[in-house]
C-alpha cells in the first residue's frame, strides 16, 4: 500500500497577502484606500494650517451679505444691495440661458453642415469641410474675442440712428436695432395679463402669463400625441392611416393662439430715447458674441458627429429598404435616421455638456455668468477663494452629472429597444 | 447562315465619349450641375464664396508690412483705396518675436529654439519609421535638458534629477527577476522619488558650490506667447497619456475601491470647466500644499491642465478598451499571461490603435485649451494681444493680432489632425 502522505493544511503566512490571489486584491485595495485617505488627510491638514496662518476660516455666510456690484443681464430682480447668493443664482441662470440658446443653434447649424458635407455637390461639400476645419482647429476663446470685436466695432452706435437722415436704420420693419451695444428686439407684452406670482416668500417672481401659456402649449402637444397614437392604432387594425396632420396642427396651435388673443398679446418695439434704445429686449453684445461663437464652434463638432452617424448606417440598409419598395424619403425617416440617431445622440449630448462648460469663457467678454459672478467678482470682493470655488465647481458638477444622467438613460432605453 | 440579312462580324471601334461627359465639362455637370436643385446650390455657394473673398482679399492684401503705427497704416490704405479699412500688418512685423517668445530675454533666444529642435528630434522616431531608432535615447534625457535650457540655473540640478531616473532604471534591472511585479513597480518608482525629494537638492547644491557652472536664470513671468502655450500644452499632452491609460485601467478594474476612486476622479474633472481648475491653480493650489511652499505658476497650471486632460484621455482609452473583442482578453488568459503582461503585449497595443483619433483630438483640445491661461493673467498669445493694444501706436488693431494668433494655432492643430489620419491609414494597412 502506497504511503499516504498527509497534506499539510496551509497556514496563513504574511507573504500570502501579496502572492495568493485570494488575498491579493483585498490587500491592494486596502493599500489604495490607506494611500487615498492619507492624501486627503495631508491636503486637508495643509489647508487647515494655511488657513490658520492667514487667519481665515471656512465660512459661507458671505452668501447672505450685500453684494455691492451690479449685474447687467438680469432674469430676476437684482440690484447692488442684493446678496452674493442671489448674484450667484443670477449667474447660474445666465449660464443656463446662454447654454440653452447655444445648444439649439449649434444643433441646427451642425446638422445642416454635417448633411451638407455629405452632399454630392462638390463645392458645397468643400465649403462645409473648410467651415469644420476652421472652427475645430482654432481655440474657442479666440473665436469669442474675434466675434466680440466684430460685434463691438462693426455695428453703428445708437446715436447714428437719430436725426431726419440717420446714418443707420432699424431692420425688419423698424422692429430690430443692431447696435454696437447689442441687439434690441421686440418683446412680447400682454395688455390683459395676469401679472406676476411670487415664489419662496416673494424672493423671485415669475409671470403667470408665461406659466399658463407653457401649460396650454405642453397640453396641446400631449393631445396631439394622443391623436397620433390613435391614428397608429387604426392603421394597425385596418391598414388605413387616417389623415390627421391638419387636426394635429390645429390642436397644437389654436388653443395657444386663442389664449394669446385673450391676454391681449402685442409686441413692444425698441425706441431710441436720448442716447440709447428703450423698450424691447436688449441682447447685450457679450451675449451675442458668445452665442455666435459657441454655436459656430460647437456646430463644427456636431457636424462631424452627424456625418459619422449617417455613414455608420451601412449602405445595405438603404438597398434592402429600396428592394422592399419603400419610397426614398420614407427610407430616410424610417430606416436610416432611427439607426443613425442611436449613434448620434450620445456624443451630441456630451457636446451640449461641453458647450455648457465652455460657456464659462464668458468671463473673457464680461458676460455675467456663474464664473463672472460667484467665481469672479464675489471671489475678489470677499477673498473667499475656497468657498466660492467649491460652490461654483459643485454647481457645474451638478449640471454635468444631470446631463450625463440623460445620456445614460438614453443609452439604456436604446439597449432595451435593440433586443 | 446566309438567310440572316446582316450580322456584324467584327467589333465596332470604341467611340470617344461625348464631350459633355468627360473632362472639365463632364466633371462640372456631374458634381456641380446635376439636377436643378444642385445647380441652385452651386450658384448660391459660388455667390457666398465670391462675396466672402471679395471682402477678404482686399483686406488682407494691403502693403502695410513696413508701417510703424496704426495711423501710418491708415494713411497707406487711404492713399491706396480711399478709405482706411484694410489690414495693418505692421504690427505683426514689429511684434511677431513677442508672440512667439513672450518676454524671453532676446539675447538668449537660442535656448528655446534649441529646445524646440531637440523636441522635434525626440518625437521624430515616434512619428516616423524611417528615422534612426537611436534617437529614442534622447527621450529620457530631453525633459531634464529642456527644463534646464528654458529656465536656466545650475547645471547640477538637471544632472542629479536625471540620475534619479537612472537609479530607478537600475533598481528595476536588478530586481526584475527576483520579486513580485508590484514590489518591482513600487520600488523602482519609490527609490527615485526618495532621491528627488531628499537627495537631489543638497547634492546638487554641494556640487554647484564646488564646481559652479550655471546659465542665466529666467523667471516664469518672462515666458509668453507660443513658447508658453507649447510648454504647457506639450507637457500636459505627454504626461496625460500614461496617467489616462492607468485611470482607464483603474476604471475597468475588478478592484472595487480602485474603480470607485478612478470613476470619482474622472467624473469630477470632466464635470467642471477647465477655467475653474485654472482658478484653483492660481488661487488655491498653494493652500493645499504644506505652509511655506510657493511653487511656480507655470508648474501649477501644467499640473491642472494635465489632470484635466488625463481624465478625458481616460475616457478615450476606455472607449478603445470597450471596443476590443472580448476574445482578446480570453486568449491572453488562456495563454497564461499575467495581467500586466497581457495589457502590455496584447490589450493596450490594440486598444490604443482603435483610440488614435480620439487621443489626437484630445491632444488638439489640450493645445487649444492652453489659451485659457490668459484669463488668469499669463501672457499666452491671447494675453499678449492686450499688451500690444496697450501700446499707443497700435491701439485699435484688433483683427490682425487675432488673425495671426488663430493662424498659428491652426497650423499646429491642423497638422496634428492630418498626422492622425495618416497614422490611422498606415495602421489599417498593416493588418
Amino acid at each position: 500500500m502506497a504511503q499516504h502522505q498527509d497534506f499539510k493544511k496551509p497556514t496563513f503566512e504574511l507573504s500570502m497577502l501579496l502572492y495568493d490571489t485570494r488575498y491579493r486584491s483585498t490587500s491592494f485595495q486596502v493599500i489604495a484606500l490607506i494611500f487615498f485617505f492619507s492624501l486627503v488627510w495631508w491636503l486637508v491638514n495643509n489647508t487647515m494650517s494655511n488657513l490658520a496662518i492667514s487667519g481665515k476660516d471656512i465660512d459661507f455666510s458671505f452668501l447672505v451679505h450685500e453684494s455691492n456690484y451690479d449685474i447687467n443681464q438680469r432674469l430676476l430682480e437684482y440690484d447692488s444691495r442684493s446678496s452674493h447668493g442671489r448674484a450667484a443664482v443670477l449667474g447660474v441662470l445666465n449660464t443656463l440661458v446662454l447654454s440653452a440658446i447655444g445648444c439649439i443653434t449649434a444643433t441646427i447649424l451642425g446638422v445642416f453642415v454635417g448633411i451638407a458635407r455629405l452632399s454630392k455637390n462638390w463645392i458645397v461639400a468643400r465649403i462645409m469641410t473648410v467651415h469644420i476645419e476652421i472652427f475645430r482647429n482654432v481655440p474657442l476663446l479666440l473665436w469669442i474675442l474675434l466675434i466680440m470685436s466684430m460685434v463691438a466695432h462693426s455695428f453703428p452706435v445708437p446715436k447714428h440712428f437719430r436725426g431726419a437722415d440717420p446714418i443707420a436704420t432699424m431692420k425688419l420693419f423698424d422692429s430690430v436695432a443692431l447696435t454696437n451695444r447689442g441687439f434690441y428686439i421686440p418683446e412680447p407684452l400682454f395688455s390683459n395679463g395676469f401679472g406676476d406670482m411670487g415664489f419662496f416668500s416673494n424672493s423671485f417672481y415669475i409671470s403667470i402669463d408665461l406659466i399658463v401659456i407653457l401649460a396650454i402649449f405642453i397640453g396641446s402637444i400631449w393631445a396631439s400625441g394622443k391623436i397620433k397614437a390613435r391614428a397608429k392604432r387604426i392603421q394597425e387594425e385596418t391598414g388605413i392611416r387616417p389623415t390627421t396632420w391638419y387636426l394635429r396642427l390645429g390642436v397644437i396651435f389654436i388653443p395657444t393662439i386663442l389664449l394669446l388673443v385673450y391676454l391681449g398679446f402685442y409686441l413692444g418695439y425698441p425706441e431710441l430715447k436720448g442716447f440709447n434704445f428703450k423698450g424691447g429686449i436688449h441682447l447685450r453684445n457679450s451675449l451675442i458674441a458668445l452665442w455666435i461663437a459657441l454655436s459656430l464652434y460647437t456646430s463644427a463638432f456636431i457636424a462631424e458627429i452627424v456625418r459619422s452617424g449617417i455613414l455608420a448606417v451601412s449602405k445595405g440598409q438603404t438597398e434592402a429598404a429600396g428592394a422592399l419598395g419603400i419610397k426614398p424619403n420614407v427610407i430616410m425617416a424610417l430606416v436610416i435616421l432611427p439607426q443613425a440617431l442611436k449613434v448620434i445622440v450620445p456624443p451630441l449630448i456630451s457636446n451640449y455638456l461641453n458647450l455648457t462648460k465652455n460657456s464659462s469663457l464668458a468671463i473673457a467678454v464680461g458676460y455675467m455668468d456663474l464664473t463672472g459672478t460667484l467665481m469672479g467678482i464675489t471671489l475678489n470682493q470677499t477673498g473667499r477663494e475656497l468657498e466660492t470655488l467649491l460652490l461654483g465647481m459643485s454647481i457645474y458638477l451638478t449640471i454635468s452629472l444631470l446631463i450625463s444622467a440623460v445620456i445614460n438613460w438614453y443609452n439604456r432605453r436604446n439597449d432595451m429597444v435593440e433586443r | 447562315m446566309r438567310n440572316v440579312s446582316f450580322v456584324r462580324s467584327e467589333m465596332l471601334a470604341e467611340q470617344t465619349p461625348p464631350l459633355t461627359s468627360i473632362g472639365v465639362i463632364g466633371w462640372t455637370r456631374e458634381n456641380l450641375f446635376n439636377g436643378w436643385f444642385n445647380s441652385i446650390l452651386t450658384i448660391i455657394s459660388l455667390y457666398i464664396v465670391y462675396s466672402f473673398l471679395s471682402f477678404l482679399i482686399p483686406w488682407v492684401l494691403t502693403p502695410t508690412w513696413k508701417a510703424t503705427s496704426l495711423n501710418e497704416c491708415r494713411e497707406i490704405n487711404t492713399a491706396l483705396t480711399g478709405h482706411h479699412s484694410g489690414a495693418c500688418w505692421g504690427v505683426i512685423t514689429e511684434r511677431w518675436p513677442q508672440f512667439i517668445f513672450g518676454f524671453y530675454d532676446r539675447s538668449i533666444l537660442w535656448r528655446p529654439i534649441l529646445v524646440f529642435v531637440l523636441f522635434l528630434a525626440t518625437i521624430a522616431p515616434i512619428l516616423f519609421e524611417r528615422v534612426p531608432r537611436k534617437l529614442f535615447l534622447l527621450g529620457p534625457v530631453f525633459p531634464f535638458l529642456a527644463v534646464w535650457l528654458l529656465w536656466g540655473g545650475s547645471i547640477w540640478s538637471p544632472i542629479f534629477s536625471f540620475l534619479g531616473l537612472v537609479l530607478g532604471y537600475l533598481v528595476w534591472r536588478s530586481l526584475k527577476e527576483r520579486v513580485n511585479a508590484v514590489i518591482l513597480l513600487l520600488s523602482s518608482i519609490g527609490v527615485p522619488i526618495i532621491w528627488w525629494m531628499f537627495l537631489t537638492e543638497p547634492a546638487s547644491g554641494l556640487l554647484a558650490e564646488m564646481i559652479p557652472y550655471e546659465i542665466q536664470v529666467l523667471p516664469s513671468r518672462d515666458f509668453g506667447g507660443l513658447l508658453l502655450s507649447l510648454t504647457i500644452g506639450l507637457t500636459a499632452i505627454f504626461c496625460s497619456l500614461p496617467i489616462g491609460i492607468f485611470l482607464a485601467l483603474g476604471r475597468q478594474s475588478d478592484l472595487l475601491i480602485v474603480k470607485v476612486l478612478c470613476v470619482w476622479f474622472i467624473e469630477f474633472i470632466r464635470g467642471v470647466p477647465l477655467i475653474t481648475l485654472l482658478f484653483v491653480a492660481s488661487t488655491l493650489l498653494n493652500i493645499f500644499m504644506p505652509p511655506g511652499t510657493n511653487f511656480d505658476i507655470i508648474m501649477r497650471v501644467v499640473i491642472m491642465v494635465t489632470l484635466f486632460s488625463s481624465a478625458y484621455m481616460a475616457e478615450v482609452v476606455r472607449g478603445g478598451l470597450a471596443g476590443l473583442d472580448s476574445g482578446q482578453y480570453e486568449a491572453a488568459n488562456a495563454l497564461g499571461f499575467s495581467y500586466w503582461k497581457a495589457q502590455r503585449l496584447i490589450i493596450m497595443p490594440q486598444a490604443l490603435k482603435i483610440s488614435i483619433p480620439g487621443i489626437v483630438s484630445n491632444f488638439i483640445g489640450v493645445l487649444k485649451d492652453t489659451t485659457l491661461v490668459s484669463v488668469i493673467g499669463l501672457f499666452d498669445p491671447i494675453g499678449l494681444t492686450t499688451v500690444v493694444l496697450a501700446d499707443m501706436r497700435w491701439n485699435g488693431v484688433y483683427w490682425e493680432l487675432n488673425v495671426f494668433v488663430a493662424l498659428c494655432f491652426f497650423v499646429f492643430c491642423f497638422s496634428m489632425s492630418r498626422y492622425s489620419m495618416y497614422l490611422e491609414r498606415k495602421l489599417r494597412k498593416e493588418n
